[in-house]
């Protein structure tokens, strides 16, 4: 009997070892020093990771759901056309330092993030039309907050506003987030440590988060990285590239997480600018929908996700990745690889094939050139499969790489380019947020910005189209509006899409609770889960 | 060490043979993309295997060498011989044109190169061929690189020009072009020979480093510079031995131009 019963014990202990347990400090690498502890002028990623693992937030959203989910506040509610948020705040919660939080908090965060003289870059997305923002406390766990006008999408913009205490003596470090600062050795390491008046429990009672600390180390060489990860002195890498990715699923498949498809987009564009020093024809070109859908139906999309991606990447459909749940139109498709279909749209304009060179209806041969970004290799890969593609219906192509900041020059200011490839790298969900790419008179608008009228009609109706789904709060009315803008876009192509990248990371097997997502940080997005194996643990205690 | 040079002179021509002809060798187009076989390992019908987009990494080889080892010599030609346009007519000159123009080489020589290299690459029309813009990377390469050349036959002109043998064909009546073609550019030689073998690895080089970041040969002609930055993440050194193959040549390549080059120091 005795034996027995020590054979029990025995066995639960060595389950226990075997099960992930709390404690032990998370490691992982950031790839540049924060510049700011202070959330409301966070814009790096180095700090914006430091904001997500200690600020507390009235919201959070669920990156595995795409959905808000209370936080800080128990209730919301938006309303007067989208001017007026009102928050109904937890009671008795505690900043990192002890201090009380109230609305106070909140109004004084507000107030931060909506300064001018800070030029906050997480208030620039509140900003919405000239005025003052007032808050009102009506009590200590109630505040309105009204905005001078509709701001779209206004509570998910909440998921990136820290709230600061407006009372602490240790200013934006009173935290009321999982973890707090606790040590930052410049260009070397952070140290943070948990917060011991964090208001989460979990189902059974006991205070989140399960780690003790997280070390988050400044490595710039990716390699290094890889290696570390590999070593097991780091325990994830949020994001990395397809060629890393299939090295490490060939040494460690356990250790790759591929997410799926994100919403970075990669894509190309033609010159349309009235005013650039492109002769007349190519203008006409162009700005011909039957020229532009005819390269586009030209290029293999496929052989470019699986070749230049490893086949981790996806044929690009339009302005919404596939990975946004809600917001993407899923009536539209990619466009097939169809070299003959796109003579044939080129033979309306008056293309003809002669002697395998595309000539225009004036004889000119079909030439022109692809700028994008030298050193980045999967850009470079795909502007010589575009290359390849496209000679097969007789176009010349010169694929041209400049360093970023003449590339910019090139797109912004001169208007001195004919094509260009590059990429957007999307966080947020919302398609408000790309009002300042489809509005044509938006700066972003690459290719044909600022415009005082919109050129097409098409254009326009995108306008109109925009304008109305961020003036409403009606979600399906919103919906419709930008499926017809995604509509718009799959029929003009202004933008041609190529392909959208999955989001790929790495993970070691000693951390647990991951499920790796589409949204940034696709790991550590639910930092007070996660946990580390107790033999991981013990180790780091 | 002759047999070491004889054997770097052998390397290099039957290097240059095989680049020159190419087109018979390879077995396919270097800008061909057999997509069903992106980074296969070698065999039978891609010798050195493919590239991350299919194309056959022995044609790339082949192709990229001629258009290194034709196009670095062109340069350093064309840097020689501005090297020697201004290094000797400064120190023919002398007195304040000498100090202007030397003024003139120690701000050049001072300009970053790498980024005057991206500045004037960035500059050029968009729409040339990628033989031209090879063609052109290597020019500017050319028209660029004279300046320390020009120092070093500036230096010896003036030397020559003060030398026993230049005072004694003065005094003898001999001067102007003359003096110059008779008894400077016959002591030249050696030296802008030298400059010449010592500017080939330097510009060789130097593309390979602009291949690397991107702003070398545009695609798809290879060069050494573009084939060297498959091997920039670690990624993809392991278990594929073939494809250091464009390193090996571009060490083998740049010794044997050291041991011709000092050969040439040695003449000079």
């Amino acid at each position: 009997m005795r034996l027995r019963l020590a054979s029990i014990v025995v066995l639960m202990l060595v389950a226990v070892n075997g099960m992930a347990q709390s404690g032990g400090e998370l490691r992982f690498c950031i790839h540049s020093e924060p510049k700011t502890f202070n959330p409301v002028l966070m814009s790096d990623d180095a700090s914006e990771t430091v904001r997500y693992l200690t600020g507390g937030v009235l919201m959070r959203l669920n990156r595995l759901t795409q959905n808000l989910q209370p936080e800080l506040a128990t209730s919301w509610k938006v309303s007067d056309g989208g001017k007026t948020i009102s928050f109904q705040l937890r009671d008795g919660l505690r900043f990192s330092d002890g201090t009380a939080f109230s609305a106070e908090d909140v109004a004084f965060t507000v107030q931060q993030l909506m300064d001018p003289n800070l030029h906050s870059p997480t208030g620039d997305e509140f900003r919405s039309g000239d005025g003052k923002v007032e808050t009102r406390v009506l009590s200590q766990n109630r505040i309105v907050v009204t905005f001078p006008a509709p701001v779209a999408g206004l509570d998910k913009l909440f998921d990136q506003v820290a709230i600061m205490s407006a009372k602490s003596p240790q200013k934006e470090m009173a935290v009321l987030g999982p973890f707090y600062v606790a040590e930052n050795k410049a260009g070397s390491y952070l140290i943070l440590k948990r917060n011991p008046n964090y208001w989460k429990h979990d189902s059974s009672g006991r205070q989140l988060p399960y780690l003790d600390s997280v070390r988050l180390d400044i490595q710039q060489n990716r390699d290094l990285e890889m290696l570390r990860l590999v070593r097991g002195d780091i325990d994830f890498i949020n994001s990395v590239d397809a060629e890393y990715f299939d090295k490490i699923s060939t040494e460690k498949a356990s250790v790759a997480h591929d997410a799926g498809v994100s919403l970075d987009s990669e894509f190309m564009w033609f010159n349309q600018v009235p005013t650039s020093s492109l002769p007349a024809y190519k203008k006409a070109w162009f700005t011909s929908t039957n020229f532009r859908r005819a390269i586009s139906e030209s290029i293999n999309r496929e052989d470019m996700a699986r070749i230049a991606f490893r086949g981790h990447a996806q044929p690009g459909v339009g302005p919404i990745s596939p990975g946004n749940k809600f917001w993407f139109n899923s009536k539209l498709q990619a466009h097939p690889f169809d070299q003959k279909s796109a003579l044939a749209r080129m033979a309306q304009d008056g293309f003809r094939l002669q002697n395998g060179v595309l000539r225009d209806r004036d004889g000119h041969a079909v030439e022109f050139s692809l700028i994008t970004n030298s050193g980045n290799k999967y850009r470079e890969r795909m502007a010589t499969m575009i290359q390849q593609d496209l000679s097969g219906i007789g176009i010349k192509l010169n694929v041209v790489t400049l360093d970023f900041p003449s590339l910019i020059e090139r797109m912004t200011r001169t208007f001195d380019y004919e094509a260009c490839l590059l990429g957007l790298v999307n966080n947020d969900l919302d398609p408000s947020s790309q009002m300042n790419v489809w509005l044509s008179s938006a700066e972003n608008h690459q290719w044909n910005p600022s415009q005082k009228t919109p050129a097409t009609a098409w254009e326009a109706e995108i306008d109109q189209l925009m304008h109305a789904q961020a003036s409403t709060l009606d979600q399906k009315k919103r919906k419709q509006c930008v499926d017809k803008v995604q509509e718009i876009v799959w029929q003009q192509e202004p933008f041609i899409y190529l392909v959208n990248k999955d989001a790929l990371s790495a993970v070691s097997p000693a951390l647990q609770n991951v499920q790796p997502v589409v949204l940034r940080p696709q790991v550590y997005w639910n930092i007070d889960q996660l946990q580390l194996t107790s033999a991981v643990a013990k180790n780091r205690q | 060490m002759k047999w070491a040079r004889a054997a770097a002179v052998i390397f290099l021509v039957v290097l240059a043979l095989v680049c020159l002809l190419a087109d018979f060798l390879a077995p396919t187009s270097y800008a061909h993309q057999f997509r069903e076989v992106p980074d296969a390992a070698p065999s039978r019908h891609h010798l050195l295997g493919t590239d991350a987009l299919g194309r056959d990494r022995f044609t790339r080889v082949l192709y990229g060498s001629r258009v290194s080892l034709l196009l670095a010599p062109a340069a350093a030609l064309l840097a020689s011989l501005l090297a020697a346009l201004i290094g000797a007519g400064a120190g023919l000159a002398g007195g304040w044109v000498e100090r202007c123009i030397m003024a003139a080489t120690d701000l050049f020589l001072s300009l970053p190169w790498l980024f005057l290299l991206i500045t004037v690459r960035a500059l050029l029309p968009l729409n040339v061929s990628p033989m031209a813009s090879v063609t052109i990377t290597f020019a500017l390469l050319g028209c660029l690189g004279w300046a320390a050349a020009a120092r070093v036959i500036c230096a010896d002109t003036r030397a020559l020009c003060r030398s026993d043998f230049v005072l004694l064909a003065r005094a003898s009546g001999c001067d102007g072009f003359r003096l110059l073609w008779r008894h400077i550019v016959p002591n030249l030689k050696p030296i802008v020979y030298a400059q010449f073998w010592i500017s080939i690895p330097v510009f060789i080089l130097t593309e390979a480093n602009l291949g690397i970041l991107g702003l070398g040969v545009a695609e798809p002609l290879p060069s050494w510079g573009g084939l060297l930055r498959e091997l920039e993440s670690f990624s993809g050194l392991s278990g594929q031995p073939w494809i250091f193959v464009p390193l090996v040549l571009l060490i083998l390549v740049v010794s044997s131009f050291h041991l011709l080059m000092e050969n040439e120091e040695l003449t000079a």
